[in-house]
């Protein structure tokens, strides 16, 4: 059912309620046709009145918002051929399923008989034919969720904007309903643009994630380049899985430099292509949990790798690693996520010493 | 809305006090005491009227019974020396009827203003409470006069229709606030993404949620009117509503014709009642049929 025409751009969107603060400060974002983009943040970062102002709900104060090449600011939703699925879902408390999913058409003026035959083909597609006759209330928050996705893709949208979807549905049903967003979305082969606030939900579902801060874009990428290559410290440890160490360059010596903190000394850092480090400046690096390995203190340091020392404050078992928490280089949490067979084999305990070694191109030189 | 609620906590109620009882304290018997009499503190005078409504010619106004007939029902309808009640009954009939639907209609359309802030909405919520306020009795002869000023004759269907609505506008606005509070914006935002109209929304979402509420305001309105005497005593002008006339008929009819009044007025409010709940419960059951369709 791809339309095409659904690729998206906010030019220089700002939107400010009382004309000093700004919900949204500037943005310029291009979202290509097709893909699930993740808008990702805190709340209150602007991300959800983003969706609104693409949805046609809400104005910018300045700034073009284009779907399709078009100029859309200022015409209905339906001009727009968007469509939105509210967090609450907002699906109409006194309407039956199918007249739940049939009102677009309702309100288009369909006949009854012609509504009722394309809601019940949606119905078919959510896997909800036996629930058609029932109300919302007594539905499952899943197929709630499947009923708010029917009626908001009955409308044959070219981009469908999802306000935190899943935030209703417990751990266990999140998970699932993931993979059917996923699915629904491939399916019908139309832009999503999901806002959440978790990021293992962003990383998981999105060809694009964006991370958003206080109104402004803090990086927008894929989504293994978001959290493996952060840009700044905030999304760093807002994606999280990462380790954040600031410090001064101490030492340039051609291809590697020294950083040093208050703490600790000597860490050995990578000298990334186009970034040019001077003497004494400073600089946050971040290196992912995952690639931390831990050895007693006094042990020997692999060729290549660099490490601080501290003590172990605390360890929980993950399953497939052991998270173990330390405190080194100043930092509160520095953590390491070291597999689980390593783990045992070191039989480290809290109160331990050891050394966090990584390679020293593992490093990630933050801006 | 409220009388649904009652209903809900009370099925409750039964459930818990289903338990041994050798289990309650002597408080339950001091209350359970002071509950019976005042439930015949209550009902007793009403049951007094409505059975002496029913006696025959030589019947009196105390206790005993003299005879058993609806003499003075067929009384009241003759219109010889009882007063002009069917007149009357049907004037009240008309305006509680004006009443209900102007107190619908406005307390609906405040109740959506006010979801929002707007320019002197303090105002307007202090003026209200303030005519629902101030003695009945006042109000009324204030009106009276007002009208007697400006040279306009009072009548049950202008002065006295507008007094009623000093009263139940403001009811049926508060009520409002309440019933409002159902209303997710969310559904109206998602009726409008859907491509409704303003007037689809309300006509396919706000309206139908919003119905029993609506019809809790109705039956609030009517009744407030049907039975409202200080704001009309002095605007109804020359002709009465059934209220005056039955005070009129205290003064100056000393039969049962008055009691049987009270008893046809009795039947007919709980006619209301019971048409009003009975669509509240029609509205839950279509509801619920859904339910047993599809399982």
């Amino acid at each position: 059912m791809g339309t095409g025409n659904g690729d998206i751009e906010l030019a220089g969107v700002t939107k400010s309620y009382d004309g000093e603060t700004f919900a949204v400060d500037g943005i310029n974002l291009k979202i290509p046709d097709g893909a699930y983009c993740c808008l990702l943040g805190p709340s209150g970062c602007g991300k959800s009145t983003i969706l609104r102002m693409i949805a046609g709900h809400e104005d910018p104060t300045h700034g073009e918002i284009l779907i399709g090449g078009e100029d859309v600011v200022g015409l209905d939703p339906v001009e727009r051929r968007t469509a939105m699925m509210f967090q609450s879902y907002a699906l109409f408390p006194h309407l039956s399923v199918r007249d739940n999913i049939a009102f677009a058409l309702r309100v288009r003026g369909l006949s009854k008989a012609e509504r009722n035959a394309k809601a019940d083909a949606m119905i078919e597609k959510v896997h909800l034919t036996e629930f058609a006759n029932r109300l919302p209330s007594q539905l499952s928050g899943g197929q709630q969720q499947r009923v708010a996705l029917a009626r908001a893709a009955i409308t044959e949208p070219r981009v469908l904007l999802l306000d935190e979807p899943l935030s209703a549905l417990d751990e266990h049903l999140r998970i699932k309903m993931r993979a059917e967003l996923s699915r629904m979305q491939r399916d019908l082969g139309i832009t999503f643009i999901h806002v959440t606030h978790t990021q293992m939900e962003a990383i998981a579902l999105a060809d694009m994630v964006v991370v958003m801060d206080q109104g402004k874009i803090r990086q927008s990428g894929p989504a293994r380049e978001v959290y493996a290559e952060p840009k700044n410290r905030y999304v760093a440890e807002f994606i999280g899985g990462q380790n954040v160490i600031s410090g001064k360059v101490s030492y340039i010596n051609g291809t590697r430099a020294t950083m040093a903190g208050a703490t600790y000394s000597n860490i050995e850092i990578p000298l990334a292509n186009g970034k040019r480090l001077e003497d004494g400046q400073s600089l946050d690096i971040a290196i992912r949990r995952d690639d931390i390995d831990l050895v007693r203190a006094g042990g020997d340091l692999p060729d290549g790798s660099t490490s601080v020392e501290g003590a172990i404050t605390g360890v929980e078992y993950q399953g497939t690693f052991v998270k173990v928490m330390m405190e080194a280089a100043g930092e509160e949490e520095f953590v390491a996520y070291v597999p689980e067979r390593r783990f045992f084999e070191e039989s480290l305990s809290i109160g331990d010493r050891v050394l966090a070694i990584w390679q020293i191109d593992h490093a990630h030189l933050l801006a | 809305m409220t009388d649904v609620t009652n209903a809900t906590i009370s099925t409750r109620g039964k459930r818990r006090a289903r338990r041994n009882s050798s289990d309650r304290t002597w408080t339950f018997y001091v209350l359970a005491a002071f509950f019976a009499f005042y439930v015949i503190a209550l009902y007793g005078p009403m049951l007094s009227i409505y059975i002496l409504s029913f006696q025959d010619l030589r019947g009196g106004l105390v206790f005993p019974m003299r005879g058993f007939s609806l003499y003075w029902f067929n009384e009241l309808i003759m219109q010889t020396r009882a007063g002009d009640v069917s007149g009357s009954f049907t004037r009240s009939i008309y305006l509680a009827i004006a009443v209900t639907v102007i107190t619908v209609v406005f307390s609906f359309m405040a109740g959506m203003a006010f979801r929002r802030r707007f320019r002197g909405d303090t105002i307007v919520f202090y003026l209200m409470i303030g005519s629902l306020v101030a003695p009945g009795l006042v109000l009324g002869i204030g009106i009276g006069l007002g009208f007697d000023m400006a040279g306009i004759p009072t009548n049950w269907f202008t002065s006295a229709l507008g007094a009623q609505l000093s009263w139940t506008l403001p009811f049926g606005i508060l009520v409002m606030f309440a019933v409002m509070s159902r209303l997710n914006s969310d559904w109206e935002e998602a009726a409008r993404d859907l491509g409704a109209s303003r007037a689809q929304t309300i006509g396919l979402v706000v309206l139908p949620v919003l119905a029993p509420g609506l019809i809790a305001v109705a039956l609030f309105g009517f009744t407030l009117s049907y039975d409202e005497f200080a704001r009309t005593l002095q605007t109804a002008g020359a002709q009465n509503t059934l209220p005056l006339e039955i005070w009129s008929m205290t003064l100056n009819v000393t039969s049962p014709a008055l009691y049987a009044l009270g008893t046809v007025s009795t039947v007919i409010s709980f006619l209301i009642i019971g048409v009003s709940l009975g669509s509240i419960i029609l509205l839950q059951r279509r509801n619920a049929a859904r339910k047993n369709i599809s399982e």
